[in-house]
Order: structure tokens, then sequence, then C-alpha cells
């Protein structure tokens, strides 16, 4: 089956990761700009990691016919230096006009201070101002309740945003529910430890339905597996579930919710070139 | 929409991982309770327990529950806290 990855860091994965993605019937991924790692020591490092998300990973990535998007913003993680924060939400604007930029994330909460807020909130009015859709980091563990019902009363507070075109990432059972009732789209993690299993995902799907719900593997350069979304698929044939329902979770909902972006240009497979190496 | 299986299908297939997992929550509270020292007061133990037994309840949301006694409390008032009002 074709799918779509809507959440996957590329810049810490290795290009046999694309291939083996492009053998397991990925045809098109969004990589949210997010933390390295390591704090960047100035703005000029996240122009640079700005190039590389909108210029050189969407070359590698076609090299496998894997179509690559991309969101834009500094992490919640970084995001605690609220100085540092403005100087690179006012270099943002320079980007979004290429090609696959698709909006403003994974923007959110990590430890839920007052500084990430105010740099969420900031963020927040920027794609108001430039007409982009939003991908949210929701935090870990612990603070992942507390922070996302944080990161609902800002994007509720605030009459301008347009609840259809906002992803809200990496809930759980003990999330998903608020998300979806307010409105927006909800995302589900597929760890191998934390956030959802295959398995706990697939319940979430039969236990809410597939309407405004998607399922990433936010592979990473920490644990993590780039190929759990066919984990899922797997899971949910074992299940019985029809492919029609499969697809629409994995394929048509990216789609959907991917299609609100101006700079969204999408080739479905059946028409796409051939793979050129 | 409601899974497709019946709970027999689905208990056939989940009886030996659960089992499984039991085991392993049971050796590591043994190989925690052979340990040195105390963890009277590790909030975490507390909340190990308060889980287990929520395990034992007849609701069909534990996942959940169980999600929810691993949280931080959210406070509805969390702007006052940090002095974030709109005209800032
Ligand atoms: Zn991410």
């Amino acid at each position: 089956m074709y799918y779509i990855d809507p959440h996957i860091h590329m810049v810490s994965r290795t290009t046999d990761d694309y291939e083996t993605l492009a053998k397991m019937g990925c045809v098109a991924l969004s990589e949210p700009a997010f933390w390295a790692g390591y704090d960047r020591g100035s703005a000029a490092g996240f122009r640079d990691y700005f190039e590389q998300l909108t210029a050189f990973e969407p070359k590698r990535a076609g090299w496998y016919g894997i179509q690559h998007y991309t969101w834009l913003c500094i992490n919640a993680k970084e995001a605690e230096n609220v100085s540092l924060a403005r100087e690179v939400i006012a270099i943002i604007p320079e980007f979004l006009d290429r090609p696959g930029v698709l909006g403003i994330g994974e923007i959110g909460l990590n430890k839920n201070t007052r500084n990430e807020a105010t740099v969420f909130m900031e963020h927040i009015d920027l794609a108001v101002r430039t007409d982009e859709q939003i991908l949210i980091h929701t935090p870990h563990l612990e603070d992942k309740y507390q922070g996302t019902r944080m990161i609902l009363d800002m994007l509720c507070d605030d009459g301008r945003i347009n609840r259809d075109r906002v992803l809200v990432d990496h809930v759980e059972e003990h999330t998903v529910r608020q998300v979806l009732d307010e409105g927006f789209w909800a995302g589900m993690t597929l760890y191998p430890v934390s956030k959802c299993t295959p398995a706990r995902a697939a319940d979430i799907i039969e236990t809410y339905g597939p309407e405004r719900l998607l399922v990433n593997s936010a592979g990473d350069w920490g644990p993590s597996k780039p190929t759990a979304v066919p984990d899922f698929i797997l899971e949910m044939r074992r299940r019985g579930h029809p492919e029609s329902l499969i697809r629409r979770v994995v394929y048509d909902n990216p789609l959907t919710f991917f299609s609100q972006s101006r700079n969204f240009v999408f080739n479905p497979p059946d028409v796409a070139e051939p793979a050129q190496l | 929409m409601p899974g497709l299986r019946t709970a027999r299908e689905v208990f056939d297939q989940q009886f030996l991982p659960v089992r499984a997992k039991l085991l392993e929550v049971a050796a590591a509270l043994d190989r925690i309770d052979r340990s040195n020292g105390s963890l009277a007061n590790d909030p975490r133990r507390t909340q190990v327990q308060a889980a287990i037994q929520v395990l034992l309840r007849p609701e069909d949301d534990r996942a959940e529950q169980i999600q929810l006694i691993f949280s931080r409390q959210y406070d509805r008032d969390w702007r006052e806290n940090f002095r974030m009002t709109n005209d800032e």
C-alpha cells in the first residue's frame, strides 16, 4: 500500500532509510523542523538548517521517488531562549515561499514553561499573518497532558485560527479526545518505547474513527523506527480492517491536510516519474 | 467504530503477550524489593501502585487512566500563574 509519513526527521536518517521507505510504499513525507540533540548557537545555524530542509533533503528524497515536504520554526526546547527564538522567527518568512514548505512547525511546548508559551504564541501569530498551516509538538511523558491542555488553551483563545489547518501531534489515549473535540487534526506517533505503539494507535482508530487522525513514525536521531507506519498498516490488516479504512488514515488523510498548504504540489504515484538514481 | 473481532479472538491473540508483560512487571517489582534501600519517599512508586490498581477496574478506559496517573496536573489558571495576560 502506498502511504505518506506526515512526521519524520530525515536529516537524522541515512540515505539507506530513504531507500527502505520507498520499498515499503512511502511516496511522500513531511519533515518538521526540530531539536538537533544539541542547542544551536545562533540564528545563522537555523538558516543553514532551513536551507538543508528546503533544498538538499527534497533532492535526496527524490533519488528514491519520495516527495519531501517540510515545516519551519524554532523547536520548543530551544524556544526557552526567547531572544534567539525571535531572531529565528524573523528569518522564517524568507523560506515560506519555497517549494514544499507546508507551514510553521513543529512548534509547541517541552517543559511547559512561560518562555516556551511566549514563543509558541509568537509562532502562531506568524502563521496567522502569513496564512500558513501549523504543526504542533506536544511534550513527552509526564508533561504531555498539562502541555497539551495549555496548547489547546492558547489555540482556542485565538479566534483567528482555522482549526482545520492545525495538526496537534503525538497524541495518546489521554489527549486525543480533547484535540479532536476542539476540531483540530491529531497525529499519533509510533515509537518503540514511548508515545504510541502500532497496536495502541489501532485501538485509538477503533475508538474514535479515522476522521482527522494521522499516524507517523517521527523517526529521528533517537530510538525510533522510520518504517513504523507500515507496522501500523500490518496491525490494522491483522485485525481485519478494510484496505479503504487503512488507506484513509495513512494516505488520504495526510493528502487532505497537506492540500490546504499553498506550496503543496503532489504527483500521485501512478503518474509519478520513475525514481532517478 | 468498534473492532471487528470477538473478545475470544482478541484474547486468544493477546493471552501470551499479556502473560509475558505481567511477568516482566512482577519480576521488576521483585528485583526492586530485593535491592538495598527504601523507595518510601519516591512518588513514582506510588504511581506504579496506582496504575496496577487501575488494571483491576472493569471499565474499558484503563490505558487513559494509567496515562493520567503518570501525568502532571493541569492547572486551568496557568496563565495567571505565569502572569501572561492578553495585553502582553
Ligand atoms: Zn518531531
